[in-house]
Parts: C-alpha cells; structure tokens; sequence
C-alpha cells in the first residue's frame, strides 16, 4: 500500500517487557499469550473488535459501563462467540445528563462491578489483536480500570479503524489537496462504513459498535491492503 | 452469556424466510451468523468449492452465474444463496460474485438444518430453489386433483390385444374371453409398414367390441368362420396417449363410443373403455356440451352460452390446472362453432362443395379462456368454383362467426374469420399459401400470420386440417430461414421484468400499475414453444403436448423445456385464477394483474415463470439465427 510509512512498533520485544514487569497472574497470562508475531499476513491474523460505552471521555474521571467484543479475521466475522458486558459505574451516572445506548438504568444498577469481568474480558482477548475505532478511549480506559482494581494497568496492540480511514483519505487526498487544505471526510465510525457501502447501524450498544467496527475493517483491508501485508504495518 | 446482535435480528426479522420465525429464533439466529464482506467485482463462491454456509445479502448486490457461465441471478438486499449447494451434495452450484461492495451473513449448514427441521415454513422455503421451486408450486397444486388432471395413458395398464383381418369371429369371441377384454383391435399384416415413425400406425385397420359380435354376428346369425373384418369399424376415432381423461370422455360422449384405441403417436398401445373412465367423469363442463348440442337456434345458444363464465369458475375452483380448463373452453368453443355450423346447413342447405371449418390460434391448440376473440377459416373443396359457391360459403361464415359473436366470442381484430373472403381458400390455394410463408419468409407477414401455425379441423372434412398440420411439420423443419424468422417474432413481446428482477408495470386506461398475463406472459411462451415444435417438426399443436414432443426430441439443453412447462402452467393458471376470481366479484374478466395482490411467495414464482420466458427467448436468439445450423 502506498501511505506513508511510520516507525513500527516491535510488539514481540513489547510483550516480553511487559510480562517481564507484570504482577497479576490474569495479566501475565494475558501478555504471555499475546499475538505478537509482526510479520503475520494479515489475512491469518486473529482479530478481536472491541468498544466501551462510558460515563464521559476522561479516563481518570470517567467510567466504563458496557463493553462490547466481537471475535474475527479477514473471512469472517464470528458473532456467536461475542460478549457483550454491562458495568456498574463507581459514581452514580443517574446524575449526570448521561447517555447509555441501549442500556437501562435498571440494568446498571443490577450489572456487578467492573471487577468481575477482568478476567472473562482479558480471556477473550487473549491471543487476538485488538481492534477499535479510535484507540485512545479503549485503551485508556482498560488502563485505567485495571490500575484501580489491580494497581497495574496494562497495553497491548491496537489497529485503529479510524487511523487507517485517515491514512487512506489523505492518500485519497493526495498532495494537492494537502496544499489546499481539501477537507478529509468525516471520521466518525457511521461515515466511514457508508464509504464502503456498509449498512447504517440504528443501534449504538458497545457490541453493535463492535460489530461495526469489525466489519469497517474487513471493508478498509479489502479495499486498500494486500491481503499479504503483514500486521506490522497497521498496529500501534 | 451470549449477547444480542440487534441489528443482525432486527434486519432478520423483516425478510422472508426469517420473518415467519419466532423472534427468539430469530435473536439465536442473529447470535449464530458469521459476517463477511466482499468487495465489488471480487468472487464469492466458485463452482465446485465446498460449501458450509447459506448467505443472506446485508447490504450489495451479488451476481449467480450457471456453470456455463451464463448470468442466472442478481440479487440485491436480502437476497439469499447457497441453498442450491447446500441441498444437493455441499458443493457450489451457482458460482457467485459480488457486483457492488456487499456485506453477507452466513448461516451454518447445522443451524441451517436445524431451523429447516424445526419451522415448516423455512423449510418450504428452501425446498428447492429457482425452477425448481416453481415445480414445486404447480406439483403441489396438482397433487390435490389427480382425479381431474389424470392422463388416459395413465389407464392402460395392458398390452394391445389384436387379431388378424382374417381370423374368424369364433376366434376373435375366444381370445377377448381368454384375454377379458371387450375390445379387440384388427391388424392387417398385408398392409405396408410405413417408414415414417411419425406415420406408423401398427398395421391397425379397424375394431371389433363386444357390441360388435351382438349386433352384427348374433343378431343377423352369421357363421362362426365369417372373417374378423367383415364386421369390424373401420372409421377408428384415436386419442392421444398424453389426452386427458376428460377429453376420453367427450370424445366417447360425441361420437357415442364407448371403445377408444389410444396412440402414442399414430400406433396404438391399448384401448380404453368407458367403464374405465366414468369414474374419472367431470360434470359441469360436459353437461355444457351436451346442452350446446340440444340447441335449436341462435337465439337459445346466446343464451345457453352466458352459462360459460360460471363453468369455467367451477372449474377452476376444482382445480383444473390450466392444460384441461384450456382443453375445455376449446371443446366448448368447438362444439358451439359445430352447432352454429349444423344450424347454418339447415338455413341455407348442404354445402354444394365440400369444406372443413378451421379454428387458428389459442382455440386450435386447445389453450383458450374466458376471454377470447374468434379466429377461424375455411378450406375448400378444390372444385369450388368462385362464382357459383361464394354466396353460400359467405352466408355460412356470416352466419357462424356472428353467432360466435352473439355467444361471447368477440371478432376478431385482425380480420382472421371466416367471414373475409381472403380466408376461405381451397386445399390447393391453402398449400399454396403455407409454402409461400414457410419458403419466402417475411418478417412482417409471418407476424401476422404465426396464429395460422396453430390450426385445427373442427367441422366437415376434418382430415384436410390434418393434412395441413403434416405439411406444415414436415416443411418448417427443413426451413432454417423461416425458424429464424419465427424466432424472431417470438422475441418481440417481453416478460415484465426490470433490470432488478423487478416487476414492470404497464398503465393502460383504468387498469393503472398492472402486467398483461396474456400478451406477456403466456402469448409469448406459446411463441417460444411453436417455434422449438415448428423445428422438431411436431404436429401437435398444444403447447404442452408440443413440449413433450421437443423434450423426445432432445432439442433443448436438459430441463429448459420442462423449465417452460412449469412457467406456462404457472402463469395460464395466475390467469385463469385472475379471471375467476374477476367473474366471481362481477367484474369483466380480463389479462391485467396488479402483482402486489400476490403474496410475497406467489410474486417469487411469478418472477421467476417469467425469468424463465427470459431465457428462453434469449435462448432463441443464438440457437435459430439464419445463419447458424438448427440443432
């Protein structure tokens, strides 16, 4: 593909560092199992789309209150092996002019603390690579929730959905456009699908978000990458 | 804890199959499905491939495509694929494409089976696919009125018994005791065999009954070694092997026989008798017959005639399929044309030369409905002399086709009766002219004249009709050009369907937002199917009595032409139902279907009868063109 390269993160040395610091066993076996091999075609490398509903967009002030996961490669997409979690947030959110997709105020109250899915969360991670549509949210909050309960917070590597749409509308852009300051296109996850004719979504729980993010990245890796390119170059 | 993929359910629940399911079938279908997405123009299943999965299109469109890679299909939102695979050995059937980025989900074959298992309603859904699902339709349909819908051949269930001319009437009485028949048919052994396969008869020259040895050997004591012969009937009455059981017994009914030989083609294979068939006995149309024919005027046949709407309601509500509801309404029409003809010799005295009354179009190939215009014609002996017979065939033909009109049979737009001159030719003029259209073709001509290419005898000397039907069989055959120029025509009328697959709607006066059944549907498969006939050189002039003679024949690839039998039946019967159903609300019967009062399963088979029409006019344009070979 022809964007512009970048330094590459060496995610293989990365993990063993990590697990090297690591305490927690749920976070050792974590690291210890992470796909890490940077020369992996992208066409076998196991994907695991993720998203969060949260309180606010401050990690340190905020909650998580759903998380959303969906398991898939560049074939398929493997909804019967999804997750689906809701939370309990640490401040009452019923406070705050909040809004939750798809989510009861009576299903917040009932959902168990965050504490109870670390496990069964970083389970079904394990071994995939994580996908989002803007990485910082997802990773700051996991990093944050983990610190809190487990006084160790954790990284791992992410292919950002919309990074890559960025890097194809600038290609699209071309140098030109940069000179002339030709607007980009919109990055938000809904008008990123409708360029590669992907159905609008109605429903914006963290698993349809998941879905969705899933399936913009089938459609953005048909569209622009080799199916031979190795995940070095899309993972940060 | 599994969760819920609202969105998959949710687009789920709106499309068949999935819509009659539960919803929480549904929710466990929409957890279940696997998603991929294909970018435009890149392949999805290749033929041969294993295949695991059946596929819904989210979002796209999706092009099928046969193994020869003709284009079958394209699909677009909601669509399905994969079942043909599925259901037959796991193997892709239909390779498929994507034609725009598409987004696809794909149901487990387990799960697949599972549903299909637990809801009748998706598993008839996928029965079968395409074409076959359509047969499906009309097997079902038929399934329930086998009575009605049963072939004679299906009541042969013996070998021919026969004797020699010359075998003594002892011997004949001997042998139809020993074989527990009461019919026996008479060979003559000297009689030459003909080379023609179409024209060998068996060497069959006449039959003798068990009323035969009553009323000509006992009755007037003739010796027990008088010869077969001499007391057998010569004037044999033949039915086809593929008639049906109805049209036995109308023809028993209007020669008062009770003993028909049937032939499959002109050599018998076995004789049916009445007592075989009473019970297979129809009412309601066969009484019409009978009072047609007790009519002493005009006057009581108009009005005996206003009883056809409600037979031909009656019928349908038995569920005639459309092969012997057409059979009947043209037995109708004959009879009536027969009675106006009897009627017509009364007024102006016998024809001073012989004739025969020929009836053209959807009446001679026994396809006719309700609503029907009158084409007909008139050979003549070849000593009618101009001057001294015109007046009297001109007063017959005036006084048939006015009475035809008075009894519901409108005339005829085209000027195609009778009553033009120009119509009534002698046999020699007749030749004359099908040579000329057959060897001379003209494109335009021939449009107008295709209707001629379906003719019957109905009246006088039937025969001359047969001879007729026989040159034009053995002369189009041979007549590449003349297929071609048939061909041709035959393409000129479209299904209505859009680019999509769509349904294309014709506004024509108040009838706003409808297709014509007739003039694009089953007028142009009748084209299609007399122009394959017209090539193998068939003499039958029904369309599925002409499909069975082009599927002996093997002219078609296998499955197109049974591919045509079903769509023909399909739509005949949407229009026969149509029409029904209009007579039943009061209304004027016509050909204009608004399709959204189908069902969404009654559209799909319409569609796919009419994607059917499709192929096969495309097949016409490359398999008769005036340069290329005729199969």
């Amino acid at each position: 593909m022809a964007f512009k390269k970048q330094a590459m993160i060496d995610w293989a040395t990365r993990y063993k560092n990590l697990l090297s610091g690591a305490q927690n066993d749920t976070i050792k076996r974590f690291y210890g199992a992470a796909f890490s091999d940077k020369f992996a075609a992208i066409k076998d490398v196991p994907f695991v789309a993720m998203d969060f509903e949260t309180t606010g967009l401050d990690s340190t002030s905020d909650d998580i209150v759903s998380v959303g996961l969906i398991p898939f490669n560049l074939q398929r997409i493997y909804c019967k092996d999804s997750r689906h979690w809701v939370v309990r947030p640490r401040r009452n959110f019923n406070e705050g002019s909040i809004v939750i997709h798809g989510i009861t105020h009576s299903e917040i109250d009932d959902a168990p603390d965050f504490n109870h899915i670390i496990e069964p969360l970083l389970q079904a991670l394990s071994g995939k690579v994580v996908v989002v549509h803007y990485g910082a949210i997802e990773r700051h909050f996991l990093n944050t929730a983990l610190l809190l309960r487990l006084n160790e917070g954790i990284n791992f590597a992410l292919v950002d959905t919309m990074e890559i749409e960025r890097k194809a509308l600038k290609a699209r852009q071309g140098l030109l456009g940069w000179l002339f300051n030709s607007k980009l296109g919109s990055l938000r996850l809904g008008d990123c699908r409708q360029r590669y004719s992907l159905p609008v979504y109605k429903n914006h729980n963290a698993l349809t978000d998941a879905l969705a993010t899933a399936e913009l990245l089938q459609a953005q890796l048909s569209h622009h990458y080799r199916e031979d390119t190795p995940i070095s170059q899309l993972w940060s | 804890m599994q969760a819920e993929q609202v969105e998959i359910a949710q687009f789920l629940a709106q499309h068949p199959p999935f819509d009659s399911l539960p919803s929480k079938a549904i929710n466990e279908l929409a957890q279940q499905v696997e998603v991929a997405y294909f970018r435009a123009h890149t392949d999805i299943l290749l033929f041969g491939q294993d295949i695991a999965d059946l596929y819904v299109i989210r979002s796209g469109s999706v092009e099928m495509y046969r193994r020869n890679g003709e284009l079958d299909n394209r699909l677009t939102t909601a669509g399905i694929f994969g079942q043909m695979g599925l259901l037959m050995n796991r193997k892709v059937r239909f390779p498929a494409k994507a034609l725009e980025d598409t987004l696809v989900y794909c149901i487990n074959v387990e799960l697949f089976n599972r549903y299909c298992d637990e809801f009748d309603s998706f598993a008839d859904y996928f029965e079968t696919d395409g074409n076959v699902r359509l047969h499906q339709a009309i097997v079902e349909q038929a399934d329930g009125n086998d009575l009605t819908t049963a072939k004679v051949k299906s009541l042969i269930h013996r070998d021919v018994v026969t004797v020699n001319t010359d075998s003594t009437v002892q011997q004949v009485a001997q042998l139809m005791t020993d074989e527990s028949v009461s019919s026996v048919l008479v060979t003559d052994s000297t009689k030459p065999i003909n080379d023609d396969p179409e024209e060998d008869d068996g060497q069959v020259v006449g039959i003798i009954t068990d009323k035969d040895l009553r009323t000509k050997v006992i009755a007037h004591g003739l010796a027990f070694d008088t010869p077969a012969h001499t007391i057998m009937s010569t004037n044999l009455v033949l039915l086809d092997a593929n008639a049906y059981v109805f049209e036995a017994v109308l023809a028993m009914l209007r020669d008062n026989l009770h003993h028909l030989p049937v032939v499959q083609k002109r050599r018998p294979i076995g004789v049916i008798s009445l007592s075989d068939i009473l019970r297979y006995e129809s009412q309601s149309s066969l009484l019409l017959v009978r009072g047609i024919l007790a009519q002493q005027s005009i006057e009581d046949l108009t009005h005996y005639a206003r009883q056809l709407p409600n037979v031909f309601v009656r019928m349908v509500n038995e569920d005639a399929n459309s092969h012997m509801i057409g059979t009947a309404m043209a037995v109708i029409g004959r009879t009536f044309k027969q009675r106006l003809l009897v009627l017509a010799e009364e007024k102006y005295g016998p024809p001073p030369v012989a004739y025969c009354f020929i009836a053209l179009g959807s009446m001679a190939r026994d396809e006719q409905l309700i609503v029907t215009d009158q084409d007909n014609a008139l050979i003549l002996d070849d000593d009618y002399d101009d001057e001294l017979h015109d007046t009297y065939f001109q007063n017959i033909a005036d006084f048939v086709c006015d009475g035809l009109a008075q009894c519901g049979y409108t005339y005829c737009d085209g000027e195609i009766m009778a009553s033009f001159k120009k119509w009534r030719k002698t046999r020699a003029q007749w030749f004359e002219q099908f040579a000329q259209w057959i060897e001379l073709p003209k494109p335009q001509a021939l449009l107008n004249s295709s209707i001629f290419f379906d003719l019957d005898g109905v009246w006088g000397k039937t025969k001359w009709a047969d001879e007729l039907k026989i040159f034009i069989a053995k002369q189009s055959k041979v007549n590449r050009v003349f297929l071609a120029n048939m061909a041709a025509n035959a393409r000129n009328r479209t299904p209505p369907l859009g680019f999509f697959k769509g349904f294309v709607m014709e506004h024509n006066g108040q009838h706003k937002r409808s297709m014509n059944l007739k003039r694009r549907g089953t007028a142009p498969l009748s084209d299609v199917i007399r122009v394959h006939a017209l090539a193998v050189g068939s003499r039958k002039q029904n369309s599925f009595e002409r499909l069975e003679d082009i599927i002996e024949a093997k002219l078609l690839p296998q499955g197109k032409a049974q591919d045509l039998r079903d769509a023909l039946e399909y739509i005949a019967m949407m229009r026969i139902r149509h029409q029904a159903w209009q007579i039943e609300q009061g209304e004027e019967p016509d050909n204009d279907l608004d399709p959204h009062l189908l069902s969404p399963f009654e559209q799909r088979n319409l569609k796919e009868a009419f994607a059917i029409l499709e192929k096969a006019q495309s097949y016409l344009k490359f398999s008769y063109s005036a340069n290329s070979g005729v199969k």
